[in-house]
């Protein structure tokens, strides 16, 4: 299972790359491989006003549907145009290709959004999991 | 991320470990070394999936699937009176079978509710196999052990001899004829035999549960790993895989076949179904069941099981309500996204009002649409509720998918 370094993560299976005061936000390699085929991504639109660890949208796989959260506060400036004729993207490159939307920081401190976890603390929260 | 609890076998992990491990199969290591995703199912560690249940659900569409179905329940009934005592227990008549022959029946309460959907094969004169779903081997084992009580017939659970492996999908029998000892063009659908596979003594049956060709191959526990590798040796070059739980469910439900827990259960009757057919009130002497499952056929049905395909991408799931314009009229008891059709399915069981007027609203846009008419407003519209949001569906027969 792989958890990028450069990321952050929550406890909901998502991962965060901030780069300044934007967010971008996926599922984690252990959420899609948990799921199977994603078939549907149903994610904010742009413009969309989110807070952290409310639901945001939906993914739906073979077998189950499960809710989107926003690890972050802000507003959603951009969705993954690809991811809707495509969302088997959300399998094959989840933190690449696969990325689902990107949310403009209410807080523009740079400082680190609170709640996240370290590579190191989600690859742990994964080993209870499993 | 949090999943909604899937409604059976599903991701992701982390059940409450209080309940004993999960029974291995005699191919449970095989499945490991493939990588597949293992989940307890009915109580036994089951392959879910190996890689994409999308793509394995396709091979066996278009080429062929190798499953592990070990985990089904075996039961041997055997004794003279075998034959009429199965008669008495099922809803159907395996008295009628000729040796060498399958059905595909139901062992029902004597209210008429379905205890479980099964396949007896007649081995002999005066020996049966009755394949029952796991969940349920041990609820079907005491129903034929009290029903046979008194007759010269014993039924025994015989799930621990046997390995079950499916090969399933229209390259099947050009994958196993080179392995096996008998004419495959001779094993007709619904038919058993005795034979040799790769060496290895087996029964193989010309049964599945995907809607495809396909064999269903019983083999002693210490030979099913070699049976394994030689057929998938042999269907490599036919594009064969190994298919999961995942695949088989999609496999299932697209080609209308019901699915214990989902479609069946002890509050529904074969008729509820739309498998009356399998209740067999011409032969000879009473079965359990029999008055109440009359008084249900000759009554006007209380609710049909009906097939949906949703006009949104938000897949109708496993007991979401049904809705007829805007009010709740029944409710889903199996749906997935369709593979082969590229758009969700669902079985659910509705009112049959609704069923009708779904039907007829459909007949009527089909007839406006030839005659390029807009279809008017007011036609009774079916939705399901999925999670708050009413999403349009179509009332559709089934099967989804029949092959060619």
């Amino acid at each position: 299972m792989s958890v990028p370094d450069e990321l952050f993560y929550t406890p909901e299976h998502e991962w965060v790359a901030i780069s300044g005061t934007t967010a971008s936000v996926g599922i984690t390699d252990h959420a899609q491989r948990a799921l199977g085929d994603v078939v549907f991504v149903s994610a904010p639109t742009a413009g969309t006003r989110v807070t952290s660890g409310e639901p945001c949208g939906e993914v739906e796989s073979t077998k189950s549907v499960s809710d989107l959260y926003s690890p972050v506060d802000g507003e959603v400036t951009e969705v993954n145009p690809e991811i809707e004729d495509d969302p088997g993207l959300v399998n094959s490159d989840p933190y690449g290709a696969g990325w689902l939307f990107k949310v403009q920081l209410d807080d523009a401190s740079g400082e680190m959004p609170p709640g996240l976890l370290s590579p190191a603390e989600y690859t742990a929260l994964t080993k209870d999991d499993a | 991320m949090t999943s909604t609890p899937p409604p059976s076998a599903g991701p992701p992990s982390a059940e409450p470990t209080s309940a004993p491990a999960p029974r291995r199969t005699p191919l449970t290591s095989v499945h490991e070394r493939l990588g597949a995703s293992l989940t307890d199912f009915a109580g036994w560690l089951m392959p879910l999936r190996y890689g994409s249940e999308t793509a394995e659900h396709t091979a066996v569409r278009t080429a062929a699937g190798i499953f592990d179905l070990s985990h089904m329940g075996e039961l041997a009934v055997s004794g003279p009176d075998a034959a009429a005592a199965l008669d008495y227990a099922l809803t159907g008549a395996p008295a009628a079978l000729q040796p060498g022959r399958a059905r595909y029946t139901m062992i029902c309460a004597a209210d008429g509710g379905v205890l479980d959907d099964l396949i007896v094969y007649r081995l002999g004169d005066a020996e049966f196999l009755v394949v029952a779903n796991a969940a349920n081997t041990a609820v079907v084992t005491e129903a034929l052990t009290e029903r046979l009580a008194g007759r010269d017939a014993v039924v025994r659970d015989r799930t621990d001899r046997y390995a079950l492996i499916a090969v399933q999908g229209p390259r099947a029998a050009g994958i196993l004829a080179p392995l096996a000892s008998v004419d495959l063009a001779g094993l007709k659908y619904y038919a058993i035999d005795p034979a040799q596979l790769a060496g290895r003594p087996v029964l193989l049956a010309r049964t599945g549960y995907t809607g495809e060709d396909g064999f269903e191959i019983f083999a002693a526990p210490e030979d099913a790993a070699d049976l394994w590798a030689a057929i998938s040796a042999a269907g490599a070059e036919h594009g064969l895989v190994p298919a999961g739980l995942a695949a088989r469910d999609t496999l299932r439900l697209e080609a209308g076949m019901p699915l214990y827990g989902h479609e069946l259960s002890r509050d529904v009757t074969p008729f509820d179904a739309g498998l009356g057919r399998v209740v067999r009130f011409d032969k000879p002497g009473d079965f359990v069941g029999r008055a109440a499952l009359a008084r249900v056929a000759a009554a006007a049905p209380e609710r049909r099981l009906v097939g949906l395909v949703s006009e949104s991408r938000r897949v109708p799931r496993h007991g979401y309500d049904v809705l007829w314009d805007g009010t709740p009229c029944g409710t889903v008891t199996s749906g997935a996204p369709s593979p082969t059709l590229g758009v969700p399915i669902a079985m659910a069981y509705v009112r049959p009002e609704a069923a009708d007027a779904a039907q007829s609203a459909a007949t009527a846009e089909a007839v406006s649409q030839a005659g390029a008419a807009a279809s008017g407003p007011g036609a009774a519209e079916l939705a399901v509720d999925v999670r708050g949001r009413a999403e349009p569906a179509r009332l559709v027969n089934l099967p989804f998918y029949r092959r060619a």
